[in-house]
């Protein structure tokens, strides 16, 4: 199947390559990836990184680019999904590809940009130029070198230096209810200046049941002294695959091209929060590279998921400078045959004293049928820091569901409480009220909490 | 005198195979404070647990009688929304979940069940600040997860905030000042004693006279190997206090 992939990409390349106006270094940058992915083709599971997640059922489907005249949706449609309703700052992605006349930047402050990558490309090379690709590598496996052999579009953020936003920008990519087997590449850059401000929803769902391939690339790079609070909800539909691979690297060898990044500076600090609801297999590998002293980082993850749904996260969080900080926490509830996977690594670079890093991984097993495997990765090369983990995997403690009953809660909603609870130690970290509603909704919907137990 | 509002009677109860309760035999009536004495290993926090509905014990034999219904064919919750109450021991960590909205969630559990309206955030907040007052303590672990890292007096202090929330009619306390130094004990006690009510009762379990120095107990008994081997009023407690639990054994009885 991989021949259909290398077809699709001839074609995709013959039409033009989605834009006219595209650069003249990223056609050898394709070549480079498309003949990687030729190399390795998909991951398999003889690969330690993937051991848990098979993606056969992707390498075995024949995704496809869709033609650009698919109906757009209505912003009716979106009102469910947009943070904060219709004045919120956003740009709109259908199916891949950037929708302007839903996207709306207004009211922003001079110098920020908020749009696609593609125009953002054609208009002002020079300010996307100097980012994409720099802090990351295309050619660590299949979906990446895919990724970049594709790319074509995606969301485009910048914000100058010392400028503060208090809005959430939304980067928003729905896939509406498409035949056949639909794929998208996005690529998205965000960029905060040197003590820039700002808060960014990054949103994926299925406004239909459309059986797509998302294979995501962000990069987010702070500069010295910003601030970035960072949210990724990936919503789509149970037929769906998601992959959102994320590599940074720090130095130059490897400037081609990137995944999801999170890239700080010094005195930086980010609150990056990943919560997966959707998708029937989703991946999502997000490196972020404490790349300046007195970084600080936060970075939680909350996944609820049900029926076979498959959910992988592989994080690494690289602290390559010294007196830096890291708190990392990932929680799963997982019923049905859902199966969660977490490999969180964390690496203290030789130099990197002071470092202080914790991590935590907690799963919930709601049913028998459910699986998750934990695995922590410590690597560390510095002598004098400070680095916990811990990771837990089991069913609802039956001592604290009596304890529940015994204050009048029925069975069922004493199973919900503690469930809920289990999401409501990740939700009540969310710093953007707007985000955590929204988030907190969905998470008690999903629970089927009675509508008395509501908000926390 | 009215009916008893607690009747154990004859009361057997094993967990994992091993009799831990022989023949349990008590009456509580409304406004009545009952002291349950005994050594480690008495029975006395299985006596509690079995009142509650814990599902790691079986009743063997025997009956509880609560209110006039048979408490042991009530589920726990069941138990709870009658206004029975069991202050724990060792009370539970509620990860994620606020104080506040635990006892909003308790508190409307009950009120659903009774058919009355169901309280919303700002109702509760106002009837909770009330409560607080009433004990004279302050909302500082409302926002916090219940038990959630709390020291072992702010869990004892949790537990009579949520007796003093939940209005119970039965109100069992387990060991309520293990753990304790004794400024915590008498902020505890004090609480305890302003929600005594001629309508409600306390069974206090305590290993320790010292907690019925500050809650006052009408009628203290002794537990020793699963049975009530003595019962009486408050001196009772001084008497163990000097004496110990040796003379009041069985088979020290039968020596």
């Amino acid at each position: 199947m991989k021949e259909h992939f290398l077809a699709e990409y001839r074609a995709f390349v013959g039409n033009g390559g989605g834009s006219a106006r595209a650069p003249a270094w990223l056609k050898p940058l394709r070549e480079r990836a498309i003949a990687r992915f030729a190399e390795v083709g998909f991951p398999t599971t003889h690969q330690e990184a993937w051991r848990f997640t098979s993606v056969q059922s992707i390498a075995e489907t024949p995704f496809s680019l869709i033609p650009p005249d698919t109906p757009l949706p209505t912003l009716d449609d979106l009102a469910p999904l947009l943070v904060g309703g219709r004045a919120t700052p956003r740009a709109v992605f259908v199916n891949g590809r950037f929708a302007p006349d839903l996207s709306s930047a207004q009211g922003l402050p001079d110098g920020v940009r908020l749009g696609g990558l593609a125009a953002a490309l054609a208009a002002e090379p020079a300010l996307v130029e100097a980012h994409l690709g720099k802090y990351a590598r295309f050619d660590a496996h299949g979906f990446t070198a895919l990724a970049t052999a594709f790319l074509a579009d995606g969301a485009f953020v910048s914000v100058p230096a010392k400028t503060v936003i208090e809005a959430p920008l939304q980067l928003l990519f729905v896939a509406t209810a498409v035949a056949g087997h639909p794929m998208w590449h996005p690529r998205n850059l965000i960029v905060l200046g040197r003590e820039a401000r700002a808060t960014v929803v990054e949103t994926y769902a299925g406004l239909g049941d459309a059986a797509s391939l998302t294979n995501a690339v962000t990069e987010l790079v702070l500069g010295d002294g910003a601030r970035g609070e960072h949210y990724r909800v990936q919503r789509e539909s149970p037929n769906a695959y998601h992959v959102a691979t994320t590599y940074s690297h720090q130095g130059r060898d490897s400037a081609l091209e990137s995944c999801a990044v999170v890239h700080q500076g010094r005195d930086s600090a980010l609150e990056s929060c990943a919560v997966v609801l959707g998708a029937g297999l989703s991946r999502h590998d997000l490196t972020a590279v404490l790349g300046g002293t007195g970084g600080y980082l936060i970075l939680n993850g909350l996944q609820v998921l049900g029926g076979r749904q498959h959910v992988d996260h592989h994080t690494c969080i690289d602290h390559a400078q010294p007196h830096c900080e890291s708190h990392e926490v990932f929680n799963g509830i997982f019923d049905a045959e859902a199966r969660g996977v977490f490999n969180g690594r964390i690496i203290v670079r030789p130099g990197a004293q002071r470092t202080d890093s914790k991590q935590t991984n907690n799963n919930l097993l709601l049913s028998r049928d459910a699986r998750a495997d934990s695995q922590p990765q410590l690597e560390i090369y510095a002598d004098d820091v400070k680095c916990t983990h811990g990771s837990t995997v089991g069913p609802l403690d039956p001592t604290a569901l009596y304890y529940l009953r015994s204050r009048g809660l029925g069975a069922e909603a004493a199973r919900a409480l503690l469930t809920y609870g289990f999401g409501t130690e990740i939700l009540a970290r969310v710093g953007v009220p707007d985000v955590r509603t929204q988030l907190d909704r969905i998470v008690r919907e999903r629970l089927h909490m009675d509508s008395w137990q509501q908000a926390i | 005198m009215a009916d008893p509002l607690l009747e154990i009677t004859d009361l057997h109860a094993t967990a994992e195979g091993k009799e831990i309760l022989r023949g349990v035999t008590l009456r509580v009536h409304a406004g009545e404070v009952h002291a349950i004495m005994g050594p480690n290993g008495s029975g006395k926090s299985t006596l509690a647990q079995v009142l509650a509905g814990h599902p790691a014990y079986t009743v063997t034999q025997g009956t509880v009688r609560y209110d006039g219904n048979d408490l042991l064919a009530m589920k726990p919750e069941e138990r709870a929304r009658a206004g029975a109450f069991l202050a724990f021991q060792y009370p539970v960590a509620i990860r994620g979940i606020t104080n506040a909205y635990f006892l909003r969630s308790a508190v409307n559990a009950i009120r659903q069940h009774q058919g009355l309206e169901e309280l919303d955030p700002l109702d509760f907040a106002q009837i909770l600040e009330t409560k607080l007052k009433a004990i004279g303590w302050d909302d500082s672990y409302l926002s916090r997860p219940v038990n959630e890292g709390f020291s072992g007096g702010e869990k004892k202090r949790n537990e009579i905030l949520q007796l003093a929330v939940l209005e119970p009619r039965l109100a069992i306390l387990d060991e309520t000042d293990s753990g304790l130094d004794i400024d915590a004990l008498k902020t505890v006690a004090e609480a305890v004693n302003k929600l005594r009510a001629p309508d409600r009762a306390f069974v206090v379990v305590t290993h320790y006279q010292r907690l019925l120095n500050y809650i006052v107990p009408d009628f203290v008994h002794v537990l020793a190997d699963g049975r009530i081997v003595k019962s009486g009023g408050k001196a009772l407690a001084l008497e163990l206090e000097e004496k110990g639990y040796d003379w009041l054994r069985p088979e020290a009885a039968i020596a």
